[in-house]
């Protein structure tokens, strides 16, 4: 048992490398962000909801309504004009506009149901977006209690069903210019998730199926010493890269295609009972936003593609492979996360460029900003990740030419091997001052 | 026209000179040898004859096509054959020689280049097994007919019998000696002193990075009073 020790440390040694470390620890980093984001989620729903009033109405129960909203939130606006109230709202960061027309009370009294008129305002489709309004309504809650109370107090109706229940509410939901009667944010939220979970996860996929497929085609090459042999076909070095990028790209759609086919069974039999139909309001893709959907996931893609090409120049052989794909999985996470709980239009500046300099956070959100016929921020995506994607793929091509391609590195006595991406475009940057 | 036209080449990484600024020119059929200790700068020249590695300094002409200048141009006329080469696993003998001959032919033109890896080859029933049951001989075999099959003006073999045994080894090389007497020049490495022997026309001897001594096989056992390249080779390296 003595040689145990050298075993075990010649074992920890072999493992802990920095290609085994640095996913863990992002993926540590990763966890941290969303136990954040869920202690956020808590946060969000323990703040006193800021809303605005309107009361049309002299009676007592109109009062009895107004001392709850009053003692339950923070008022921004307590007027008579709507528009006034919307931008107040707007102003504070508040999301719920409540409005008690002049005949509340009478109706109740009149043994029918008090109607409160809720206007939302609704800033993001995301999980996070719809916390505000959840908040907000739980107020409501607290309002038909009270008056309940004080129809039994005063003895003022023996409705039974009526006392039990004496409000409703009748609201409408604004969202993103659209005015939308009868729907409340948590049902466009609820309708609107299957693309914020769906899209991002195909995006995910693709780019990891299809990475995975170029890295260890290019790790699989230089382990069973292949590819020397096919660098010295009489074949160009930009047809070894395309024909590379086309069938990774080929086999990656397909099983894109084959997971989207059981994600949307999954998530059609999830989403049965929400019963809206987007499409009356406006919010529905035609050919051409499905055309850009498209074209954006695939300019994503042959970035994606061209990215893991140059890491598996890097690669060694199919092991070290396996933990290359790892950047580019990262960099598709960050994205999907956040269109899963939020809305790129309620990020802060700082995460908008974030989120947009990630060009597979394009067709992430691109089915949601066309829903919204939100042109600009679609094609700006697409501009951006195709000018990208041909600067990664012209970065391949040109690593392709290179010593590096074989040696993995640039120089092997001097500090700069060690850096060789580094190393290698000074060598480019020195060649062209010449 | 010279076959292989070497003028002064360096080829460096970083600081590290592997190579020294070595000269030499292979006649057109002919079979010529690079030995040297390991190290020496043998496969890197190889290496970057086969348009695999950059110039770093100096010139190269292959069957009159500067390197430099024009590196796939230079690929449709040399077979380059890796030390180590693999062969891809999930094809079968057959298939892989096909797979090769399609850059270099098609349709019936294709098909006569594989009859002809088929006959270097030798594998018999084998062929039509995926390589990943080939033993190393029989991989080998298939690599240097996927090498020879295209008959190029120029062969690059990288040690050519590594790991093979007697009978292999001297098999392939009367295969090398049949194709250099159809007029494909052969330029190859060996460790094996016997193998260079039997095979060249002329030997040079890389040291260092630089080429130490040049000649036909009896040429050089004159100039160093040796009884074989073997000794030949000790006597030199020990300079």
């Amino acid at each position: 048992m003595r040689s145990l020790p050298k075993i075990v440390r010649k074992e920890v040694k072999e493992l802990l490398t920095p290609a085994t470390l640095v996913p863990i620890i992002v993926i540590a980093i990763l966890f941290g962000s969303l136990g954040g984001v869920f202690g956020g989620i808590e946060d969000t729903i323990a703040e006193t909801p800021k809303i605005a009033l309107i009361n049309q109405d002299t009676g007592m129960l109109a009062d009895v309504a107004m001392y709850i909203f009053n003692n339950s939130a923070e008022v921004v606006y307590n007027g008579d004009d709507v528009q006034e109230a919307l931008n107040a709202l707007d102003d504070a960061g508040g999301v719920s506009l409540f409005i008690i027309p002049s005949d509340f009370t009478s109706d109740i009294m009149d043994n029918r149901t008090g109607t409160i008129e809720v206007l939302w305002v609704m800033k993001g489709a995301g999980i996070m977006d719809s916390l505000p309004g959840a908040s907000a309504s739980s107020i409501l809650l607290d309002v038909d209690h009270a008056i309940s109370v004080t129809l039994i107090d005063h003895n003022l109706t023996d409705n039974a069903s009526l006392i039990l229940s004496p409000t409703q509410i009748s609201e409408t939901t604004i969202f993103k210019d659209k005015e939308m009667a009868g729907v409340s944010p948590s049902t466009i939220a609820g309708v609107m998730s299957q693309q914020s979970f769906v899209m991002p996860l195909i995006v995910l996929m693709v780019i990891i199926y299809a990475g995975s497929i170029v890295i260890s085609s290019m790790g699989t090459e230089k382990e069973n010493k292949t590819l020397e042999t096919l660098l010295t076909m009489p074949v160009s070095r930009t047809s070894i890269v395309f024909g590379k990028l086309i069938g990774a790209a080929i086999v990656g759609l397909l099983m894109a295609i084959i997971y989207m086919l059981g994600m949307s069974f999954y998530f059609s039999s999830l989403m049965g009972s929400v019963s809206i139909d987007l499409a009356q309001y406006g919010m529905t893709l035609n050919i051409l936003d499905y055309v850009l959907v498209g074209i954006s996931l695939f300019a994503a893609l042959v970035f994606a593609l061209a990215l893991c090409m140059i890491l598996g120049i890097f690669t060694k052989n199919y092991k070290a492979a396996q933990t290359m794909t790892m950047p580019v999985t990262f960099l598709a996470i960050i994205p999907m996360f956040v269109t899963m709980f939020t809305d790129f239009d309620t990020l802060p500046m700082v995460a908008k460029v974030v989120v947009f300099a990630i060009p597979f956070s394009h067709p992430m959100i691109a089915m949601r900003s066309l829903m919204f016929d939100d042109y600009a921020l679609v094609l700006s995506g697409i501009a951006y990740s195709t000018i990208l994607a041909l600067i990664v793929m012209f970065a391949a091509v040109t690593l392709f030419r290179k010593d590096i391609l074989l040696t993995g590195r640039v120089s092997s006595s001097d500090k700069r091997s060690k850096y060789p991406l580094i190393a290698l475009l000074q060598s480019l940057a020195s060649k062209r001052r010449k | 026209m010279y076959a292989v036209e070497v003028n002064d080449l360096i080829k460096s990484y970083g600081s590290f000179q592997a190579i020294k600024g070595i000269s030499f020119k292979v006649r057109e059929g002919e079979v010529y040898g690079l030995i040297g200790p390991n190290g020496a700068g043998k496969t890197t020249t190889l290496r970057v004859l086969s348009t695999l590695l950059e110039v770093t300094a100096g010139s190269v002409k292959i069957q009159g096509i500067d390197l430099r200048e024009e590196p796939e141009e230079v690929r449709k006329v040399i077979s380059y054959l890796p030390e180590d080469a693999g062969a891809y696993k999930h094809l079968k003998g057959r298939e892989y020689l096909m797979f090769i001959a399609q850059f270099f032919a098609e349709g019936k033109k294709a098909e006569e280049l594989v009859a002809r890896g088929l006959e270097v080859a030798d594998l018999g029933e084998r062929i039509d097994d995926k390589v990943e049951t080939y033993s190393k001989g029989m991989a080998r075999r298939l690599l240097v007919a996927r090498a020879l099959m295209i008959k190029p003006k120029l062969a690059i073999l990288d040690e050519l019998t590594s790991g093979l045994d007697v009978i292999n080894a001297q098999e392939i090389r009367k295969t090398v000696k049949r194709y250099a007497s159809q007029g494909t020049t052969m330029l190859l490495s060996s460790h094996n002193m016997l193998e260079v022997e039997l095979l060249c026309d002329r030997i040079a001897l890389i040291n260092d990075g630089r080429i130490v001594a040049e000649g036909t096989p009896s040429e050089l056992k004159e100039r160093y009073g040796a009884q074989n390249i073997e000794e030949v080779f000790v006597k030199v390296v020990q300079q």
